[in-house]
């Protein structure tokens, strides 16, 4: 869990563009991007046909997760390199996705789709054809996943960082700015969380912010990064883009994505609610 | 893509009720023609940015394969930050319920 081992330069992508152990996977909130011009051999994930169950709210079982790679043509000991639109946000995801189910060798291009367009770096349209391996998953690693019962006990106790925009954390909007207002049936946060916008942790470009300035934002916010830390968002997108940070960039052991997020708690009866800043 | 007389701005408005609405949206051209006519090319990998009146982020979207983005921001002043291969520009504008933003954005 380090820089080293996570993320992967746009440089290094394109001197690996042939490397045998690498696959590229886009996943984007715009799931027409990939179909615009994706990077060359990339293949793609669509984050709901592809990432979500369907039937049940949760995550593609393991049976269905091994398939997908399977039929990917992706192999426990490949490297995968994951990137996408809007900062990464549904990479992230999937990186985190990716962890669940233990793959080894998982990684992020740092600024994603962004990066790669801002350096005027070639996009194709060919779509690859990948020869089908036997993947086999590990069981879900639930120590980075929290549930609602564990959040509702964790109100007070640990660490609940909210990682949407200050408007959706007091109230004033269900959902990000240049999405539909739709989410949890009330609005406003857990009670006890800091309010650290995902976006903060992004430089303009999409890349990450240094270690320094990434500990400095989290232990600003009187974050005590010794303690168990949950973090939430709408949808648990932009929650494991900070999961990211906190337990890949920043090493941090004992950090948990709550993917059930907002749209899960700000539907619940009875929790406690709080509003404003 | 040349807009050829057509009015240069946002994606059209037809379906949103611009009355309950705070509109920015616009369209991003490259001076790069170099004849002075304000609706050139449309970038179409640029990223928009809008930041509040502190600085702070809001949101992004690229723009489409017309060069075009939109938000629906709150009434008040806004900051759009636009992102494109070699080039960086910022605009301050003041969004408005009922009365949509509708603007060019030129990158040389």
């Amino acid at each position: 869990m380090s820089r080293e081992t996570s993320l992967v330069t746009a440089d290094w992508v394109a001197q690996n563009l042939n490397n045998p152990k690498v696959v590229l996977v886009e996943v984007d909130e715009d799931t027409t991007l990939y179909d615009q011009g994706h990077i060359e051999g990339a293949i793609t994930f669509h984050w709901r046909n592809d990432l979500q169950d369907g039937l049940i709210r949760d995550l593609i079982s393991k049976e269905k997760f091994e398939a997908l790679l399977s039929k990917s043509g992706i192999s426990n000991d490949t490297t995968v390199i994951l990137y996408g639109g809007n900062n990464n946000w549904f990479a992230t995801y999937a990186f985190w996705y990716f962890k669940v189910y233990g793959h080894a060798d998982v990684r992020l291009l740092d600024g994603g789709r962004k990066r790669w367009e801002l350096d005027a770096r070639p996009f194709v349209t060919a779509v690859p054809t990948r020869t089908a391996t036997r993947y086999v998953a590990k069981e879900r690693d639930n120590s980075i996943r929290a549930f609602r019962d564990e959040v509702i006990a964790a109100i007070s106790k640990v660490n609940i960082v909210d990682v949407r925009s200050p408007q959706e954390f007091s109230g004033e909007l269900a959902a990000p700015a240049h999405l539909p207002q739709e989410g949890g049936q009330i609005k406003g946060h857990i009670p006890t969380a800091k309010n650290i916008p995902w976006s903060k942790a992004a430089n303009e470009d999409g890349t990450f912010k240094s270690e320094a300035e990434l500990t400095a934002l989290y232990q600003g916010a009187g974050v005590d990064l010794a303690k168990d830390t949950i973090a939430y968002c709408r949808i648990g997108e932009r929650s494991a883009f900070s999961w990211f940070v906190l337990h890949e960039l920043l090493g941090v052991n004992n950090v948990k994505n709550y993917d059930g997020s907002w749209t899960e708690y700000g539907s619940l009866v009875g929790v406690p609610v709080a509003l404003g800043a | 893509m040349r807009t050829c007389g057509a009015t240069p701005g946002g994606p059209s408005l037809d379906g949103i009720d611009i009355k309950t609405q705070s509109v920015i949206q616009g369209v991003v051209l490259s001076t790069s023609a170099g004849d002075g006519v304000p609706n050139g090319s449309a970038i179409t990998n640029a990223h928009v940015r809008l930041l509040d009146s502190s600085g702070e982020f809001t949101a992004e979207v690229p723009t489409n394969q017309e060069g075009q983005f939109r938000f629906f921001a709150a009434p008040g002043t806004w900051t759009l930050v636009v992102l494109a291969p070699g080039a960086r520009k910022e605009i301050q504008v003041v969004a408005t319920k009922g009365v949509p933003l509708d603007l060019v954005i030129e990158l040389s």
